[in-house]
C-alpha cells in the first residue's frame, strides 16, 4: 500500500516538474510594459515656407517639368479608359464661377480619376516660392479641385482633434510658421509683471483690428470690466502690460496676403506657466 | 422663398466669419527690466528755504532715490537722464510722448515739489508712454527732512502700479553690526533704510546681541542679549527707544520671533537638556509649551494666518523642517532632500518657506512650498544663513560670511538679498560687517 503510494507520489511529482520545466508559459516572466509617455498633438501646416536654394530650385523645376509631361501623357491615356462616377457632378457648388469650357473639361478629367496615386505629393508639399511658379491658368481647375480636397481633409482633422491648440490651426487663416512669427515678436515686447498671483485666472484677451501693414487701428480688452472689479488690481496691471506689448510691437508681423483673414485678430495673454516657473 | 434662402445663406456666412477669428495664445514674455524714465522733480519757484536742505537739488535727489530703488529690483531699467529731451516742468504738465518713446522708455515718472510753511509738498505722475496716458498721480505732504521717505513711498506706489505687487521700499532692515577681529567681535544692534541709508546703532556693544526680529505689525523689535552670560529676550520700540526685558529664561534660548498679529513671541529654549518650542503672550507674559518631544526643536516661525508653525527638528535623525498647527498638533515633516535644513521662515504671502540648507560642506538659501514640494535652491556659498522676507514676499535678505585665514584675517560678514526667482542677487551696503538681518513691514500702510 505504502509502496504504491510512494510510486504514485513520485510519478505525480515528476509529472509536475516536467510540466513546469518543459511548458514555457509556466516560467514566463510577467510582461514588462513600457512606461506611458504622454504625447502632445501638434498641428502641422501642409505647406512649408522654406524657400529652396537656387541650385535645388533649378533641379526641382526640371524634374517638375518632366513630371508634368509624364502626367499629361498618363492623363490622356487614362481618361479614355476611366468612367466618371455619377455623383461627381452633384458635388459641385452652384455658386462657383463658371470656368471656360476647356478648363471645365480638364477639371472633370481630374475629378474622374479613381487612382489616389495621381495626387502628386510634390505638388502638395510645394513651398510658397514654388507655388507662384506652379500656378498656371491652364491648371486653375485642377487647383480648385485640390482646394476642395484640402478643405475636406481639414474638416476631417478638425472633427477628430479635440485639443485646444486646434483653434490656432492654419485652418483659421495663419499657418503655424506665421503664427509663430507673430508670437515670437510679441514675446520680445511683453514684459510680464512678476507680482501676479499664479493660482488665479490670468487670461487677458485682446481683440485687435489691424491695418494691412500690421499697425493697430483699434485695440480692445475683451474682459475690460474685470479691471475695475475689487480685488482684481493685478488683472489691470496684466492687461495694461499686454496692451503695452502690442503697441510697442507694432507693426505686427503679419502675412503679406490674406488680409481679410487676419484683419481682426485675438491675442490671448496668459503668463500662468511662466510665473509658476 | 428664394429671398428667405438668400437671407439664410447670408446669416450663415456671417456666423461662419464671426467664428473664424484668428486667436493666438501668448504664454511667454520676457523678464527684461522695464525701461523707465524718471524725470527730475520740478522745484516750484515759490519754495522757501528750509534749514540745511538745498531746495534746488531736492528734485534731483528725490528722483535719484527713486531711480536707485528701481534699479535695485532688477525689474526696471532707469534710463540715463542725459537722454531726456523735455524739461521737468513741462513734462509734468503734459509729456510729449513721442519724445520719450524715442529713447525707448515705456513708462515715465514726473513730479514737482514745493516747500511752504515748513512743509514739503511732493506730487508725482506716472505715465504709460505706449498708451500715451496717465497711470496714476498722487501728492504727499511731510516735513522737508523726510524727503527720502517720500521718495521711497513714491517708489512703492509706482512699483505697485507697474507690477501688481506691494512695494517694499519704505521699509527698514535691522541687523547685528559686527566690528573687530573674528575672535573678539563687538556686536551692536543697528538699523537702516532698506537702501542702506540712515544707519543708526541701537545698542552700545557691551553685550552680545543676537537674532533681532521685527514685529510684522509695528516698529517693535525683539532680540536676544546676553546679560552676565545669561540669555534674555528683549523688546525694543524703535520709535521711542524704550526697551524692556520680556523674560529671563533658564538654559539656552533661541530665535525669538513675533506671531503675525504681533501679540505673541514664539521661541525655543532648552530645559533639562531638551529643546522645545514655546509661545509667550506679550501682554500677559503667559508661556505656553507647543512641542513635547525628546528631540531638539528650534527656529519656529508662524504662517501669515497664524494657524501653522514651521520649525526645525532632528526627530527623524538629521535636522529637517516640520510644520504643525499653532497648538502643536498634526506635526508633519516637509523636507526630505539630502543635507541638513535650518532656519525655516514662512513667507508673508504664505505660499513659500525659506530655509538654509547645508549639503556637502556648502550652504544654500532656498525656498519650498509650504507642503514641502517645489524645493528651489537660490544661492550657494561657503557660509550663509538666516533668510528674512521682504514684506511683499518677493525678496530674501540673509548674511554671508567669507572664509578667514588661520589668524582670523580676511573674515567678513555682509548682508545680501536675492529675488525668489533666484535672480538679482546683490550685496546690501552696510557701514560695518553685518549679520542676522530682519526686514520690517511697510512704514506707511
Amino acid at each position: 500500500m505504502t509502496k504504491s503510494l510512494i510510486y504514485s507520489l513520485a510519478f505525480h511529482v515528476s509529472m509536475i516538474l516536467l510540466t513546469v520545466l518543459s511548458l514555457p508559459f509556466m516560467i514566463r516572466e510577467p510582461v514588462d510594459l513600457p512606461p506611458i509617455i504622454s504625447v502632445e498633438l501638434i498641428q502641422i501646416s501642409d505647406k512649408t515656407n522654406i524657400p529652396y536654394a537656387p541650385k535645388a530650385r533649378k533641379v526641382i523645376e526640371k524634374v517638375k517639368e518632366k513630371e508634368k509631361e509624364k502626367e499629361k501623357e498618363k492623363e490622356k491615356e487614362r481618361v479614355v479608359s476611366e468612367q466618371a462616377p455619377p455623383s461627381a457632378k452633384a458635388k459641385e457648388k452652384p455658386d462657383r464661377i463658371p470656368l471656360p469650357k476647356k478648363q471645365d473639361e480638364k477639371k472633370e478629367l481630374v475629378k474622374k480619376k479613381q487612382n489616389p496615386k495621381e495626387v502628386k505629393p510634390e505638388i502638395r508639399q510645394a513651398s510658397e516660392f514654388e507655388k507662384k511658379e506652379i500656378i498656371d491658368t491652364n491648371q486653375i481647375a485642377a487647383l480648385i479641385d485640390k482646394a476642395k480636397e484640402e478643405s475636406a481633409e481639414v474638416e476631417k482633422i478638425e472633427k477628430k482633434l479635440t485639443q485646444s491648440s486646434v483653434k490656432n490651426s492654419f485652418a483659421k487663416g495663419l499657418t503655424l510658421s506665421e503664427e509663430d512669427a507673430l508670437r515670437a515678436q510679441i514675446f520680445g515686447c511683453w514684459t510680464v509683471p512678476l507680482g501676479l498671483p499664479y493660482d488665479v485666472d490670468l487670461l487677458v484677451r485682446i481683440k485687435l483690428e489691424l491695418k494691412q501693414d500690421g499697425t493697430i487701428s483699434k485695440s480692445e480688452i475683451l474682459d475690460h470690466e474685470r479691471m475695475n472689479r475689487p480685488g482684481q488690481k493685478f488683472y489691470k496691471v496684466l492687461a495694461e502690460s499686454a496692451l503695452r506689448a502690442v503697441r510697442i510691437c507694432q507693426p505686427l508681423r503679419v502675412p503679406q496676403t490674406g488680409y481679410d483673414k487676419w484683419k481682426t485678430i485675438q491675442l490671448n495673454f496668459n503668463p500662468t506657466e511662466m510665473l509658476k516657473g | 422663398m428664394k429671398f428667405f434662402l438668400y437671407i439664410f445663406v447670408v446669416i450663415f456666412l456671417k456666423f461662419n466669419v464671426a467664428h473664424s477669428l484668428i486667436e493666438v495664445d501668448i504664454t511667454r514674455g520676457n523678464l527684461d527690466p522695464l525701461p523707465i524714465a524718471v524725470s527730475p522733480l520740478h522745484v516750484d519757484v515759490e519754495s522757501e528755504k528750509y534749514e540745511n536742505i538745498k531746495i534746488k537739488e531736492l528734485g534731483i535727489l528725490i528722483s535719484s532715490v527713486i531711480e536707485k530703488n528701481f534699479k535695485s529690483t532688477g525689474l526696471f531699467n532707469p534710463l540715463n537722464k542725459d537722454a531726456f529731451i523735455q524739461k521737468p516742468d513741462i513734462a509734468h504738465l503734459k509729456p510729449r510722448f513721442e519724445d520719450w518713446r524715442l529713447i525707448t522708455a515705456q513708462a515715465l515718472v514726473t513730479g514737482k515739489l514745493l516747500i511752504k510753511d515748513n512743509k514739503l509738498k511732493v506730487e508725482f505722475r506716472l505715465w504709460d508712454l505706449a498708451a500715451s496716458q496717465e497711470m496714476t498721480a498722487l501728492a504727499f505732504t511731510t516735513t522737508p527732512s523726510n524727503w527720502r521717505r517720500v521718495a521711497h513711498i513714491i517708489s512703492d506706489k509706482i512699483y505697485e502700479r507697474l507690477t501688481g505687487e506691494t512695494g517694499y521700499f519704505d521699509t527698514r532692515i535691522i541687523y547685528v553690526s559686527e566690528t573687530g577681529p573674528k575672535t573678539q567681535r563687538v556686536k551692536k544692534l543697528a538699523i537702516m533704510d532698506q537702501d542702506g541709508a540712515n544707519t543708526k546703532y541701537l545698542t552700545l556693544g557691551n553685550e552680545l546681541v543676537l537674532t533681532p526680529r521685527f514685529n510684522p505689525t509695528n516698529q517693535l523689535v525683539t532680540y536676544m542679549s546676553y546679560f552676565r552670560n545669561l540669555p534674555r529676550v528683549y523688546l525694543l520700540d524703535i520709535e521711542t527707544g524704550i526697551q524692556e526685558v520680556v523674560g529671563n529664561f533658564p538654559g539656552m534660548t533661541f530665535a525669538p520671533r513675533f506671531s503675525p498679529d504681533g501679540k505673541k513671541i514664539i521661541m525655543s529654549f532648552a530645559k533639562d537638556g531638551n529643546s522645545d518650542i514655546y509661545t509667550m503672550d506679550i501682554e500677559t507674559r503667559l508661556v505656553e509649551k507647543i512641542t513635547e518631544d525628546s528631540s531638539i526643536d528650534t527656529s519656529p516661525s508662524f504662517s501669515p494666518d497664524g494657524k501653522y508653525i514651521c520649525f526645525n527638528s532632528d526627530r527623524s535623525g538629521l535636522q529637517q523642517i516640520y510644520t504643525m498647527r499653532a497648538d502643536g498638533s498634526n506635526v508633519k515633516r516637509i523636507s526630505f532632500g539630502n543635507g541638513i535644513y535650518g532656519t525655516p521662515v514662512w513667507s508673508p504671502r504664505g505660499d513659500l518657506i525659506a530655509f538654509t540648507k547645508m549639503k556637502s560642506g556648502k550652504f544654500y538659501i532656498g525656498v519650498m512650498r509650504s507642503d514641502g514640494t517645489g524645493e528651489r535652491l537660490l544661492t550657494e556659498n561657503y557660509y550663509q544663513e538666516a533668510p528674512s522676507w521682504s514684506p511683499n514676499g518677493r525678496l530674501l535678505v540673509f548674511y554671508r560670511e567669507t572664509k578667514s585665514g588661520k589668524d582670523g584675517t580676511g573674515f567678513t560678514a555682509k548682508l545680501w538679498s536675492i529675488d525668489i526667482t533666484g535672480y538679482n542677487e546683490r550685496e546690501l551696503k552696510t557701514e560695518t560687517d553685518a549679520s542676522d538681518p530682519s526686514w520690517s513691514s511697510l512704514l506707511s500702510k
